[in-house]
């Protein structure tokens, strides 16, 4: 088939025939760029923890008219109360363990600090998060230790607040230990927290574990996380609980119920005081899911819109040549020429668009990436894009292009 | 004349159902995915406290010096905080006509009846200036004055909701209430009051979070009976001493401040005063302050979430896409009708005729798509919690101004839309078409 009748039908139409490629120039650049955000928000909703997920949850809890000093003495006060708790929690017949610990990944609360490889470094290798807890800790959340070891029950130091001493062992997650120590073998290393000058030994490497916040203040140091065995002594406290594997929720209510029985003096949230694990991964990603939701909706109006704005263009162009397309059938061409007439025609339109579309979608991608936090979009998702687009103007162009086949060869005899 | 036109195109809309059905629902679901978005913008990025926003000022001193810079960070922008040193100092100096330095507090509020568990709120510590500041509409009582803040006085000022929760809503001006184990005079309880962004605390909040404010105590009071900080705390050097103390005696950054300036030159008056209060306090690197209006402190603090401007974005880019297709199906829609055109010019219509009744048919269109809209903006108003975060959802909401907006735009869209191929309509050549037939 040749093209250049085609060309001469088409620049009858010029206007008609820029708009339909404009608007699916401005569809492919709008799709491109939506399902790349939405693949970047599956992508971060998905991602592990590092944790054991399932019959995990969590526990937020304020005593009332506990000391908020930070002498001896009220720590030891908050201390045996915190004790106490944990106690309590272990002895629930659904609970297979529970340790204090001072935030969660995905729960926002996040402590913070710089570590070094030098004492006083003025600028710090590498931002990590702190987990402050216990030697129990590394069973309840479930994490896989790699190299080097757990800490003992003797390492375990009770810890106030705004205290300002750095650890003497630490155990970091396998993301850290190969950003501080890019040849390996951190185990036995000593590293520096918040600039200060009492070295950390590294005695254990944990594989995965996400730190508390998913903001984006914190996106250049997700995996780092270090766990300090010292207990967090405040004014409030959280618990991880490991209920028995499928007794999340009798656990969850038992849980409640048992805290207020040894001390009624406290603050549970009614909502938020215990939360799953799922709970908490629900509504640290809930922004991420919504664009995502956000974007899969405008990619799918956006679509039905240019489909339905090609059928009717093309129903119309049918309609107007109604007579030429008699005629061609009288003087011999094929049902099925017409059909790929009609089609070519519209792989030549969507294509022309298209080529215009991945100008527009890179142009756009990179305007977004200057005025937001968005990375470079790869090539995989333009082609993909452009393969939707075209796939969708054959689609499209289909129904009418059967109807002009259809036009039998008779019409070309007759007069309008 | 118009009614005539009204007839003509309602003629020609139902001459293609199929056709006008595509064009009112792809307007429709235009103005509908950008009005829902443009929804949840408005309510996000609106100015809280529009009769004073422009007197309102964030003041930021560079308390750390070149070194406490982020890593990575180009600009030399201070600080977002201010060190309990400096706002103490700048509450003393008092050269704005109001101001009032704050810090987030969630204390634990110990109910008077029995069996009521205790319950956890969250407020400000703040100086007693900061009410009129801020115009806090108050129910009953008021704030508290200058004395109290002086003599660190057991005064509270709680919110309508708090008040239902203790005292049952009736006017407890003069009341206690039991702020962790301590009782406060109650002298103040405010009306339903919920700014947003809640603009004196972005940092701390981020502009937009559920829980309501519901205990505000005086600022020196707090600080003497220990009342920690529950907003971010950022160190360049760790505190010499550990606990609370130590944290108000370090060069750790807690605390937020606003001060009212009510012209420019009070404005430039504070500017100048900030420097030299930099000069004098850190004088080994040059005094770097910057004195923000409030709403441009907003945007520097990108109250606003970057996924609500980029979903506004490109809903509005549906929106222009729903356009060009609109005017295509239009355009070959309407050169369909050369002849009757070619009749019309014929018979004596002139070039603006055929623009009023064309165009009349596209704002007819655009009509019809508006109600659409207007439908699917509800729609999507209703249902934007299940998509975005709760904080941010419930501010969108529907009102007169919004419906308007929406056949507005509706409208204009479709007349947009219209205007090239009534152009290209108005062009036909009469004698051509009468020939050609």
């Amino acid at each position: 088939m040749t093209l250049h009748p085609m060309l001469a039908a088409l620049r009858r139409h010029k206007a008609g025939v820029v708009l339909i490629a404009l608007q699916i120039a401005l569809t492919l650049a709008i799709v491109c760029n939506a399902i790349f955000i939405i693949g970047n928000r599956i992508e971060r909703v998905q991602r592990p923890t590092g944790l054991a997920e399932n019959d995990l949850f969590q526990i937020t809890q304020l005593w009332v008219g506990a000391p908020t000093g930070e002498d001896a003495a009220s720590i030891d006060k908050l201390d045996a109360m915190l004790r106490s708790d944990v106690e309590t929690l272990r002895n629930l017949p659904d609970v297979e363990s529970a340790v204090a610990l001072n935030t969660m990944p995905l729960s926002n609360s996040t402590w913070s600090t710089g570590v070094g490889l030098n004492p006083k470094q003025e600028t710090s290798t590498a931002q990590s998060a702190y987990y402050f807890s216990s030697e129990q800790a590394i069973k309840t959340l479930g994490l896989h230790l790699v190299a080097g070891r757990n800490f003992t029950a003797e390492e375990i130091r009770s810890r106030a607040l705004r205290a300002t001493t750095q650890p003497a062992v630490v155990i970091v997650t396998k993301a850290l230990a190969d950003k501080l120590f890019p040849d390996g073998n951190a185990v036995g290393k000593t590293v520096y927290y918040d600039g200060g000058t009492n070295p950390s030994t590294i005695v254990g490497v944990v594989e995965r574990l996400q730190i508390p916040s998913v903001a984006s203040w914190s996106s250049n140091f997700t995996w780092y996380s270090t766990l300090v065995p010292s207990v967090l002594n405040a004014n409030f406290s959280r618990y991880a609980v490991r209920a028995k594997p499928g007794r999340l929720d009798a656990a969850m209510s038992a849980a409640r119920r048992a805290l207020f029985a040894a001390n009624p003096m406290r603050v549970i949230d009614e909502d938020r005081g215990i939360r799953s694990f799922a709970q908490i991964r629900a509504e640290a990603y809930r922004s991420d899911r919504g664009m995502a939701i956000l974007m899969g909706v405008i990619c799918l109006i956006l679509l039905a819109v240019t489909g339905a704005g090609i059928v009717g263009l093309t129903s119309f162009w049918v309609g107007q040549r109604h007579k030429q397309i008699g005629v061609r059938r009288a003087l011999g061409a094929r049902k099925l020429d017409i059909l790929r007439y009609f089609q070519t025609e519209n792989l030549m339109i969507a294509g022309g668009g298209a080529f215009v579309g991945i100008a527009l979608a890179i142009g756009l991608n990179l305007w977004l990436m200057s005025r937001f936090e968005m990375e470079r979009i790869p090539v995989l998702y333009v082609l993909f894009g452009v393969g939707v687009v075209l796939l969708l103007g054959q689609l499209a162009v289909f129904a009418p292009a059967r109807r002009a086949a259809n036009v039998p060869p008779v019409v070309a005899t007759r007069s309008v | 004349m118009f009614t005539y036109y009204l007839d003509l195109a309602l003629r020609s809309l139902k001459r293609n159902p199929a056709l006008t059905v595509l064009m009112i629902l792809t307007i429709g679901f235009g103005v509908g995915a950008s009005m829902t978005t443009w929804s949840v913008f408005r309510a996000v990025s609106g100015d809280p406290i529009p009769q004073k926003s422009a007197r309102l000022y964030v003041p930021q001193i560079d308390m750390w010096g070149p070194s406490g810079r982020a890593p990575n960070s180009t600009d030399n922008d201070p600080p977002n905080a201010l060190d309990y040193n400096d706002a103490v100092a700048l509450m003393r100096d008092h050269r704005a006509k109001l101001q009032s330095a704050l810090y987030m507090i969630a204390p634990s509020v110990i109910p008077q009846r029995a069996g009521q568990h205790p319950i956890n709120v969250s407020g400000h510590a703040v100086f007693g200036e900061f009410f009129p500041m801020v115009e806090a509409p108050f129910e009953y009582g008021s704030g508290w004055s200058a004395d109290d803040d002086a003599q660190r006085a057991a005064v509270a000022v709680i919110s309508h909701k708090l008040n239902g929760k203790l005292f049952d809503g009736a006017n407890s001006v003069g009341k206690t209430v039991n702020v962790e184990g301590r009782d406060y005079r109650v002298v103040g309880v405010l009306q339903d009051w919920h700014p947003r962004p809640l603009y004196y605390d972005v940092v701390n909040t981020g502009g937009f979070r559920t829980d309501d404010e519901d205990l505000f105590l005086p600022f020196n009071t707090a600080i003497s009976v220990d009342m920690p900080n529950q907003g971010n705390t950022n160190c360049t050097d760790t505190p010499a001493e550990s606990g609370f103390v130590g944290l108000q005696h370090s060069s750790c950054i807690w605390i937020a401040y606003m001060a009212q300036l009510d012209d420019a030159a009070a404005a430039d008056a504070y500017r100048t005063y900030l420097e030299g209060f930099a000069h004098t306090r850190y004088p080994n690197w040059a005094p770097n302050v910057r004195l923000h209006s409030l709403m441009d402190w907003l945007d520097h603090e990108h109250v606003v979430p970057s996924d609500t401007k980029v979903s506004l974005l490109l809903a509005l880019g549906l929106l222009v896409v729903c356009l060009v297709n609109t005017a295509g199906l239009l355009l070959a829609k309407f050169l369909r009708r050369s002849s009757e055109i070619g009749v019309r010019r014929a018979l004596g219509a002139s070039r603006r005729e055929i623009y009023t009744q064309f165009l009349t048919e596209g704002a007819m269109i655009g009509v019809a798509g508006g109600v659409l809209g207007l439908l699917l903006t509800g729609l999507g108003v209703a249902s934007v919690g299940l998509v975005m975060p709760k904080d941010i959802a419930s501010l969108a909401h529907l009102d007169v101004s919004l419906l308007l907006t929406t056949l507005v735009v509706a409208v204009c869209a479709s007349l947009l839309a219209s205007l090239y191929p009534t152009f290209r309509a108005a062009q036909v050549q009469p004698a051509w078409q009468l020939k050609s037939n």
